[in-house]
């Protein structure tokens, strides 16, 4: 398998604080990967270092066996690695269409031209055709303050893809999305994805999505990665268990509640 | 050039801009030359508002432009209306370019008092530079365009058609920009840069565009104020100056391409009666006019006419 993304070392040190130690990590193209890990454990870090938002204090980042290190987030964008984020990231004050738009624009050159109208059919068929692949067509027109938060989740996650990224990293995407819309959520995602042929890392905290999309898992705890494989030896994994999805805490503290 | 609705009424208000300049007396005719040639240097502080940057210091535009061309006359005997505007342009957005290499770098308040202090070092210089008439400034040579010289009293209505006509293309322009791909993106950038950043685009070029962009437009307005006052003084680049056009933005709002135009003849019509009314506290009346628009239009002038159109909607 081709690799599209490999840490080497990476570390990142915030005074005193190291929110990554030596990370190793290799993602081979095509793979769905999630990151798993406690609030503190490095994986958004992880994600900022590799997306170019944080420079790492020490490491090396190779992107299609190209160093990144130093790149900024819009040259890394470029080069076909793109994100969405934890809190999605949208321009409140215009409509979904007007969103997408300036992501189909944004992707199209670097440079945006002067009197050029950003409204052209074939961009607004573009924007179009994506509201339909995430299956929000109905939304096109309103603001985005007024669409509700899985449906934001959605256009942050429709304005990474617009550029055709060859890997996609998503920052918890069901974060803010109530439990019964999760499940459709991602399913949504992970459709599209597919479609688009695009190798996905994503952060996420629902050990039951984990466990339904992804292929591997790379657990992270205290700015290191624990446990790195196939989900059912991840998360059966004692110290996984321990310092990450707290089952065998959670399985000790049954058994001593049954014991009294 | 396929024209939109827009474009047309912006023509049609124009023409009957000019109609009512022909017919006007004259003191309405330079009342209103130099309220557009003000909404020219407003739309440049529209534009950067629009990628939410607030500037304090359009000023120097605006006194780069005049004095442009208030020395082109002066010191290389140019006095073709064309090109001492182009030369005024030109020479400001040389300026721009250097400037907004180190602006871009800055946002909200740091950008607003950045904008600030480079407009005080030139009115600082101005005012210590005898050759440029220290704080009296000095009078700028009449104009002639292409070899032709308005004949004596022609001159004010001639210069009125013009600023009409130039205004009008540059508001078709700056329609035409604000709906482009830079223009959009500049509202892109205002929302959310770090999302904009995240989509491949360089906000700060973006940015650099718009300062360059906004610097040349309100050059061209300071041009037009030199040409129809016939004079200039170190008081454009004043603070009070820039303070002035943020005013005008203030009062007529960021929606739309007319705004500022339509702001800025308010303006010279209020601070012209209130003058008129009180002389020595005149300024009252604008801070009281300022108020009555942030609390009851706070989204400016501008915003009677949206109301209108939504309510005749509904």
């Amino acid at each position: 398998m081709t690799c599209i993304l490999e840490t080497q070392g990476l570390c990142k040190e915030f005074g005193a604080v190291t929110a990554a130690k030596d990370v190793n990590v290799r993602i081979n193209k095509g793979e769905v990967v999630g990151v798993i890990g406690s609030n503190g454990a490095g994986k958004t870090t992880f994600i900022n270092m590799v997306t170019g938002y944080l420079k790492p204090s020490r490491g090396e980042i190779l992107f299609n066996n190209q160093s990144i290190i130093g790149r900024t987030p819009r040259a890394i964008t470029r080069s076909g690695m793109a994100r969405s984020f934890q809190v999605a990231q949208l321009f409140a004050q215009l409509s979904v269409l007007d969103n997408l738009l300036i992501a189909v624009a944004a992707a199209e050159s670097p440079f945006p031209a002067l009197l050029v109208p950003m409204r052209s059919a074939s961009r607004i068929a573009r924007a179009d055709a994506i509201l339909v692949e995430f299956g929000i067509p109905q939304w096109r027109d309103t603001l985005v303050t007024a669409v509700p938060q899985g449906v934001r989740k959605l256009i942050d996650i429709a304005m990474a893809l617009i550029g055709d990224p060859q890997m996609l990293l998503l920052d918890e995407p069901t974060s803010g999305v109530s439990a019964e819309e999760k499940t459709a959520l991602m399913d949504t995602v992970m459709r599209v994805v597919a479609e688009h042929q695009v190798t996905v890392l994503f952060v996420e905290h629902d050990m039951d999505v984990v466990r339904r999309y992804v292929s591997r898992i790379l657990a992270f705890y205290s700015g290191e990665v624990l446990a790195d494989g196939a989900p059912k030896d991840v998360l059966a994994n004692a110290q996984v268990q321990e310092f990450v999805t707290g089952g065998a805490k959670a399985h000790d503290k049954t058994q001593r509640s049954a014991v009294k | 050039m396929r024209m939109d609705k827009t474009e047309l009424i912006l023509l049609a208000v124009a023409a009957l801009l000019a109609a009512g300049g022909w017919i006007g007396p004259q003191w309405l005719v330079f009342l209103l030359t130099m309220a557009l040639a003000k909404a020219m240097v407003v739309q440049g502080v529209v534009m950067q508002m629009r990628a939410g940057l607030v500037t304090f210091g359009q000023g120097l535009f605006f006194c780069v432009g005049g004095y442009a061309v208030g020395m082109s006359g002066h010191f290389l005997n140019i006095t073709d209306l064309a090109v001492l505007l182009v030369i005024g342009v030109g020479v400001a957005v040389l300026l721009a370019m250097i400037l907004g290499l180190l602006m871009t770098r800055y946002r909200e308040i740091f950008f607003a008092m950045l904008s600030l202090a480079f407009s005080m070092i030139l009115y600082g210089v101005l005012v210590k530079s005898s050759a440029l008439g220290s704080t009296d400034g000095f009078n700028v040579k009449a104009w002639t365009l292409f070899g032709w010289s308005p004949a004596a009293g022609q001159g004010p209505l001639v210069l009125f058609m013009i600023i009409v006509a130039s205004s009008t293309v540059l508001a078709v322009l700056l329609h035409r920009y604000g709906h482009s791909n830079a223009g959009m993106m500049c509202e892109a950038i205002r929302e959310n840069e770090v999302r904009v950043e995240y989509l491949g685009q360089s906000p700060r070029w973006v940015l650099y565009m718009n300062y360059v962009a906004a610097a040349a437009v309100s050059a061209l307005g300071g041009g037009f104020m030199a040409l129809s006052a016939g004079h200039i003084d170190p008081e454009m680049a004043y603070w009070i100056t820039s303070g002035e056009f943020v005013f005008i933005a203030l009062l007529g709002g960021t929606a739309h391409v007319a705004a500022p135009f339509i702001a800025a003849i308010v303006f010279a019509v209020v601070r012209t009666y209130a003058i008129e009314l009180v002389p020595h506290s005149w300024q009252m009346i604008l801070g009281f006019t300022l108020l009555a628009i942030i609390v009851f239009l706070p989204k400016g002038l501008w915003s009677l006419f949206t109301g209108n159109a939504r309510r005749a909607k509904a």
